[in-house]
């Protein structure tokens, strides 16, 4: 058979947070490894994002988030998930998430918690290793 | 005790340790450098008198023997009250000027209680909302005797309304108030994206604001060019240099465009410059930024007063060079960056706390922070003479380098058709993206030692206690907010508003109209919401 579907991937910047260099340096990375991406562009609600995902149908979404807002937005977007039914995409946050909040997200589906330093291998391997379909 | 295994950090070549030598610009660094390097050398026209043209080695004849840089921590978080309570604690650890972080649904122009400000509020800065907040930031500090910095941008004229309008209930006329407001809206399209209107409103909003300040705030900055987020956002020094100078360059247009006098309005133009761990690039690029500036202001837009040309910065220390890795480190490293600033003349100074890549900074870190200004101050010794690294051949050849590679830039800005059309033509963004992925890659081949994160790694678990901003701060905000209208005129505000709008379909100045919706208390969510009916909202393309 032909070649192998690309993996697809929503890039996201959720929230006002306006600190889009490791959002767009991921985006790149994931792109150099050979995935489709797809980056929103800063200031999306947590409608807009459902809203993407609901029409781009990725394989993995990536939030970025650095103001400390995620423990507010992150529940959000995944009630808005569930409510779509959508359960196989990888959902990963990343940013500056404090360890003590890792537990919270994790309960919420989330994964990955990258932050300043990660290597761009690491999360190139996380995507490939941690989808659901 | 932990070996350190020299063959991974350091790559061996057969003389010398690296292949090339690379500064943050990407220029090549020669083993020696001689007078050859600086051949055509003029000490008269080239660096010149510090404190006269071309400003080279400094803004004033005797810099620091004189006064030293003002000590400026940027601080704010959660109400306007907790903030209060951090501006008295670093008022009497001796900070001589205020600094405020806003939250960043204020630095949208938000009002607490907006959908948009959902996880925000209190997080990354102190939450304002309307006058009744801004009285409580500054209640028991006087606000004629000290100088005051806000960092805030698309609601810059609101919020420099509120500051008036506070200081004359504390009885002081705006005449005496002395402070600085950010209001740098094309670095914000270039980097730190808090945006709200298209250019064009943007532009006419900053212009009102020079303009008013001039006749009745004369002491006030009314604008801080701000090269820092540009840097942040993943530039190199020089595209620092370059993009931040372009900026001003557009708004002494925009200005002079109005049929102001250049001499009226450039002495209160004022800049804000990163610093970054190359400690000569660093150095280098403020005195080009120097005389860079001087001569453009007297050869191109004819400046005859010496204040116009006399370019004046405030430096943060480099927050993107911060690691959550072995945090510690970064006490070093801001007192690497720290004493660039110093040694490149900065005016006042903010050196980040170590803590800063984990968490808004804990009283601790706040405080390492503020010491190691005061021991540059008074122990290391660059504050006792002027520009001490002048007439090194690197130093020299590095400030010349800089200055043609900004010039270079001004071309390329230039054939785009100035700022504005390079904007929206996502040149800088493109700049800027390309070269923090170089730097990242650099980062991962180990071709940049980052120590503590690509060199060697001691794997230990955080064990730096972070600062936590309380949940219900945004309860409290809110609650404030709704009492607030309960008490306030809102039909008054109304027609206030009203006011506003009309006159933002003209041309006249609108920071009057500002501040009498602001007098009524009107939140600022609804001083923006007025002003987007008439001028709308700006979008930018995704690029990365």
């Amino acid at each position: 058979m032909g070649e192998q579907r690309k993996i697809k991937v929503l890039v996201c910047k959720p929230g006002l947070d306006g600190h889009d260099r490791g959002a767009k340096v991921i985006a790149r990375a994931l792109r150099d490894a050979g995935m489709e991406v797809i980056y929103t562009g800063l200031h999306q609600t947590p409608d807009m994002i459902v809203q993407t995902i609901l029409q781009e149908d990725p394989d993995a979404v990536m939030l970025s988030m650095l103001s400390g807002a995620h423990k507010a937005l992150c529940p959000v977007i995944m009630d808005k998930l569930k409510e779509n039914e959508i359960d196989d995409v990888l959902v990963s946050v990343g940013g500056i998430i404090p360890d003590e909040d890792k537990p919270f997200l994790e309960e919420l589906g989330l994964k990955g918690f990258y932050g300043p330093g990660t290597e761009l291998k690491t999360i190139v391997e996380f995507v490939k290793n941690n989808l659901k379909r | 005790m932990t070996e350190i295994d020299e063959s991974k950090t350091l790559k061996p070549t057969k003389t010398e340790r690296r292949e090339k030598f690379t500064n943050l610009s990407d220029i090549t660094i020669k083993p020696l450098y001689t007078p050859e390097d600086i051949k055509d050398f003029n000490y008269d026209t080239d660096l010149g008198t510090p404190g006269k043209f071309p400003f080279t080695r400094g803004a004033y004849p005797n810099m620091y023997r004189g006064r030293l840089w003002t000590m400026r921590q940027f601080a704010g978080f959660g109400t306007a009250a907790q903030t209060n309570t951090r501006y008295k604690f670093l008022l009497e650890h001796g900070t001589t000027g205020l600094s405020v972080a806003f939250s960043l649904h204020t630095i949208y122009g938000y009002q607490a209680d907006d959908d948009e400000a959902l996880g925000e509020v209190g997080k990354e800065g102190v939450s304002i909302d309307t006058l009744k907040d801004m009285e409580t930031l500054f209640s028991g500090i006087d606000l004629s005797k000290i100088s005051t910095s806000m960092t805030i941008n698309a609601p810059a004229a609101i919020l420099l309304a509120m500051y008036i309008v506070a200081a004359e209930k504390q009885g002081h006329s705006a005449d005496k108030l002395r402070g600085t407001i950010q209001n740098d809206i094309l670095k914000e399209y270039i980097a730190q994206k808090s945006w709200v209107f298209p250019p064009e409103p943007s532009m006419r909003l900053i212009i009102d604001t020079i303009e008013y300040c001039a006749k009745n705030v004369p002491q006030w900055y009314t604008i801080s060019i701000s090269g820092y987020h540009i840097r942040e956002a993943g530039s190199t020094a020089v595209q620092e240099l370059a993009f931040t100078l372009a900026d001003g360059f557009a708004y002494v247009e925009a200005a002079m465009k109005r049929g102001l006098d250049v001499d009226d309005f450039a002495p209160r133009l004022s800049f804000f410059f990163n610093s970054h761990n190359n400690f000569f690039e660093e150095v280098c690029k403020y005195r080009a930024a120097r005389r860079i500036w001087a001569k453009r202001l007297k050869n191109k837009y004819g400046a005859k007063k010496s204040e116009s040309m006399r370019l004046r910065f405030h430096t943060q220390t480099a927050g993107v060079s911060l690691s959550a890795q072995e945090p510690e480190n970064n006490i070093a490293r801001v007192t690497i960056q720290g004493l660039a600033a110093v040694l490149g003349g900065t005016q006042s100074l903010h050196t980040n706390s170590f803590d800063e890549a984990l968490c808004l900074p804990t009283e601790k870190a706040v405080k390492i922070a503020l010491r190691t200004q005061q021991i540059i101050a008074h122990e290391s010794g660059a504050a006792d003479t002027v520009d001490p690294l002048a007439g090194s051949y690197y130093v020299e050849w590095l400030t010349n380098k800089m200055e043609e590679e900004a010039e270079l830039y001004f071309e390329k800005i230039e054939a785009l058709g100035g700022v504005i059309p390079a904007i929206k033509a996502n040149f800088f963004q493109k700049e800027i993206a390309n070269a923090s992925y170089k730097y990242q890659r650099e980062v991962e081949t180990r071709d940049r030692i980052i120590v503590g994160v690509n060199d060697i790694q001691l794997r230990e678990p955080c064990a730096t206690p972070l600062l936590k901003i309380d949940e219900n701060v945004a309860r409290e905000q809110i609650e404030n907010l709704q009492r607030l209208r309960d008490q306030r005129s809102n039909e008054t505000v109304q027609a206030k508003l009203e006011a506003l709008k009309e006159a933002a379909k003209g041309t006249e100045n609108l920071i009057p109209f500002i501040m009498d919706t602001i007098r009524e208390y009107a939140s600022i969510g609804e001083v923006m919401a007025t002003l987007k009916e008439v001028f709308g909202v700006y979008r930018e393309d995704s690029i990365f």
